[in-house]
């Protein structure tokens, strides 16, 4: 090669106390090129980027910088060196405004008027759409996300590092942001993009770099692979990409749900006179625009949102025995009569786990209250927590390791292991698989089905249409809170979803009850 | 009306220290460090505060001059403050302690540090340190000719405050400009908000801490000499300042973080504190009046709550230590 590497990563390790995040990684990018950085969870691609960004110091090894080796010891050498970094959890502050965000960390005088004007030349630039008046916390995910591209950008960056940036946007603004990469790419700058979905890798990358627990297993052009070769050096050996998708055998209602209107916290209704029954058995998946009712559904169905349901019913009915009301009734009530929620929400630690407790700890919060004596049984939340480690293969040096300290798909194996391992009849899941990589996504697609042929209920609230459409039996659309349908996902396709979910009702059916599988 | 009007002068009289107590405190939470300590500092800022203008005097003797008393007492009172500020912001900046526990601490020791000095200066100068009369005039008198200060209402209403009052305003002032104006103060109120963020952005985070806390804290001791040297009467004694400096941890709270807001709070505070002289209702112990501060944080709180505007927050990271590689 003429020119020197753009970076180049050499001999690079970092440990954190006993567990190996980076080790002996060596690769190097190009000016002007989109390289995606692949990896399952906790293979340490955030820890390595997080060393080019200043974040972390290497404990071994060298980065070079256009040849030349370079010592990065905070966020602002790595801004001298022309490195920025948008990280998975935004940093930004809630209570500035967007161009106060952008400009932070400047000298010199505060002068609203100029800072305002070079984000319009960078806005005009490469096509972002932001108001630098806006408060951040009036703001969207991807609004967000919008701000800190252009802070980089603002900063002066050549080579941009964006961690996971589809995993929280719709398609349009997924394709609105790589219609931005690109426009940022033609105009020389390297960008690293942290993903685990390989057909955006496909897409967008010219090369990509693996990663395999902390190991870098390779380097190759976009054009010369695809998403099974990918795969395999991922996650090191074969994998099957494909739904295992039982017939339902004997689908009984397990769950009925009629008339339901909940209100949120601000007062506002969410979710619109919903019925559908949910039989054992079977998946049922629900679609729909982020926000559309999914989360007040689902919690009103646990028992969460007591105090909000404006009205309705929900009849659970056990296998053999007769139908009870669950409106009313404590969370707790609900869940010892077999109604399991594994609610991953955006914020994973913030529901479900406590984050400063080891694995054991949190599969303590489920049976602490079972039997009479005076101190709680260490012994069955020990023997779980060790399953769940070993069949979901949980990433982690020891069951009482702080589960904070796991990466993000590893804390959701544990939130979703738990809610599986208390046999519950019905089992709703929201974003079950939000942030995780191919191989520990179909892990938890597989679980589902297990518990399907169980005789469970599952409920799958899900973002991805393709996956839904694979591995649901049927899909009950959600539009701005109300049924808008419910379609078999054996014969449906995609754009009959997309109508359903922008418009109530799509094309005048959808009743419960129209297309029993 | 006149009483209305004495009412105020005398609320505003009474709440000076606290301008001072909760716009130092107010400078301290903006950077994310919740320093309890604000009575301590006060209590050590009262006792040097008093014993510098003391001992300039006795040093000085005849010749001593009002206006340099009044600045040497000032900067005692501010070193004070810092020095007690400094050791809070090593243990919870660099060594990165739990702030509570040390701010708690920092307000044991620092009454303990000023009731030491205060009652070891009264027992070696013979049961009764104070400043002379004429020297007290300084401390105690408006800065302002008689002319303006006899005008009828506005007068003592505006120009008839001791000059601690207008010192507090200027200071107010400033400190609003530069928390809302200015590069340094938006990089401040960052670092409080999300230090990951301020990090992420090149911005020094201890350096802000601990200038933020040290002179917060210096501002805060102000307050304490202002209470030694005119509510008191320019005399130590047992009690200090009993009290002071926690209503001023409450104010903070109060004026939603807010330096001027920090005025108009200390002033009702201050009305509050002595409503059972100019207010007296029969049969109402005084007792009842003296909680009246307590009781009208307790409602703000949750008024402000009820209203819920995010800048109405106090600083999101406030009480947490920051550590960049932590996960």
């Amino acid at each position: 090669m003429g020119s020197p590497h753009a970076i180049e990563f050499k001999n690079i390790s970092k440990r954190f106390g006993r567990k190996v995040a980076n080790n002996n990684i060596s690769f190097s990018m190009e000016r002007g090129e989109i390289l995606s950085l692949l990896g399952e969870n906790g293979s340490g691609k955030t820890t390595l980027m997080n060393m080019l960004a200043g974040i972390y110091y290497p404990d071994e090894g060298e980065i070079f910088i256009n040849g030349e080796p370079v010592q990065i010891r905070s966020p602002k050498d790595a801004y001298a060196y022309n490195i920025g970094m948008v990280h998975q959890h935004f940093k930004l502050v809630d209570v500035f405004t967007a161009a106060e965000n952008i400009s932070l960390g400047e000298s010199g005088k505060l002068d609203r008027d100029a800072i305002a004007k070079r984000i319009n030349e960078i806005k005009a630039k490469y096509g972002f759409i932001i108001d630098p008046n806006k408060k951040i916390y009036e703001m969207s995910v991807s609004e967000k996300q919008t701000v800190e591209i252009v802070k980089v950008l603002y900063r002066g960056a050549d080579v941009l590092i964006l961690d996971e940036p589809t995993a929280v946007l719709t398609p349009q603004e997924i394709e609105h942001l790589f219609t931005v990469l690109r426009a940022m790419k033609a105009d020389g700058k390297s960008i690293i993009i942290i993903t685990h979905k390989l057909n955006e890798v496909m897409e967008i990358s010219d090369e990509v770099a693996v990663l395999n627990h902390g190991e870098f297993t390779g380097k190759v052009r976009t054009c010369d692979t695809n998403p099974q070769k990918l795969t395999e050096m991922m996650v090191g050996h074969k994998v099957e990409l494909s739904i295992r998708r039982p017939e339902p055998v004997n689908p009984q209602p397990r769950l009925t749900v009629e008339n339901l209107t909940v209100r949120n916290h601000e007062g506002v209704n969410k979710v619109h006179h919903v019925s559908f029954t949910a039989y054992g058995g079977e998946i049922l998946g629900i679609a729909g625009i982020a926000g559309s009712g999914q989360k007040e559904l689902l919690e009103a169905i646990a028992g969460l949102q007591q105090i909000s349901i404006i009205e309705g019913s929900i009849m659970y009915t056990p296998e053999g025995k007769k139908p009870s009301e669950l409106v009313g009734k404590s969370p707790m009530q609900i869940r010892q009569s077999g109604v399991a929620l594994a609610f991953v929400p955006e914020d994973r630690l913030g529901m479900g786990l406590v984050g400063s407790m080891g694995m054991r700890g949190n599969m303590m919060l489920r049976t602490w209250q079972h039997g009479h004596s005076l101190f709680v049984n260490r012994r069955e939340p020990n023997e779980l927590a060790e399953h769940i480690k070993k069949e979901l293969d949980v990433s982690t040096p020891d069951i009482m390791y702080p589960v904070r300290r796991l990466s993000g798909g590893n804390v959701q194996k544990v939130l979703v292991g738990r809610e599986i391992a208390s046999a519950p009849s019905v089992l709703m899941s929201a974003y079950a698989v939000r942030g995780l990589d191919i191989n520990t996504s179909y892990t938890i697609y597989n679980l589902m089905t297990q518990q399907k042929e169980r005789g469970v209920a599952v409920i799958y609230v899900g973002e991805d249409l393709d996956v839904l459409l694979e591995l649901c039996d049927r899909i009950l659309v959600l539009c701005d809170g109300h049924v808008s349908g419910i379609v078999d996902a054996r014969t449906a396709d995609k754009n009959e979803i997309g109508i359903l979910m922008t418009s109530i009702g799509g094309v005048g059916a959808g009743k419960e009850g129209s297309t029993n599988a | 009306m006149n009483a209305l009007v004495l009412l105020i002068y005398n609320a505003v009289l009474n709440g000076a220290p606290l301008m001072y107590g909760t716009m130092g405190e107010v400078l301290t939470e903006k950077s994310g460090n919740l320093n309890l300590g604000v009575e301590g500092m006060m209590y050590m800022g009262g006792a040097i505060g008093l014993g510098a203008a003391f001992y300039y005097e006795k040093a000085a003797g005849a010749g001593a001059s009002g206006a340099a008393a009044v600045l040497i007492a000032l900067v005692f009172a501010f070193l004070a403050g810092a020095f007690g500020a400094a050791i809070y912001s090593w243990i919870t900046i660099s060594l990165r302690a739990n702030q509570n526990v040390t701010g708690l601490a920092l307000s044991i020791f620092g009454t303990g540090v000023g009731q030491f000095i205060g009652e070891y200066m009264r027992v070696r100068e013979g049961g009764y340190v104070a400043i002379s009369n004429e020297l007290k005039l300084f401390f105690q008198n408006s800065p302002f000719p008689a002319a303006l200060r006899s005008i009828p209402i506005v007068g003592q209403l505006l120009f008839s405050y001791n000059i601690f009052v207008y010192i507090a305003i200027i200071i107010a002032v400033i400190m609003a400009y530069f928390l809302n104006k200015s590069r340094t103060g938006l990089h401040l109120r960052a670092v409080g908000e999300s230090p990951a963020t301020a990090d992420a952005a090149g911005i020094d985070i201890e350096k802000y801490k601990y200038l933020a806390t040290i002179i917060g804290g210096g501002i805060s001791a102000i307050g304490g000499m202002v209470y030694i040297m005119t509510i008191a009467g320019c005399v130590w004694n047992h009690d200090g300042l009993a009290g002071e400096g926690w209503l001023a941890v409450a104010l903070v709270i109060f004026c939603l973080w807010k330096p001027i807001g920090a005025i108009w709070g200390a002033a009702l505070f201050g009305a509050l504190m002595i409503m059972y002289v100019r207010v007296q209702i029969p049969f109402v112990p005084d007792q009842i009046y003296k909680i009246l501060p307590y009781v009208v944080t307790v409602i703000v709180l949750i008024a402000v709550s009820l209203r819920s505007k995010r800048e109405n927050e106090p600083p999101a990271s406030l009480g947490l230590s920051y550590f960049r590689e932590d996960r």
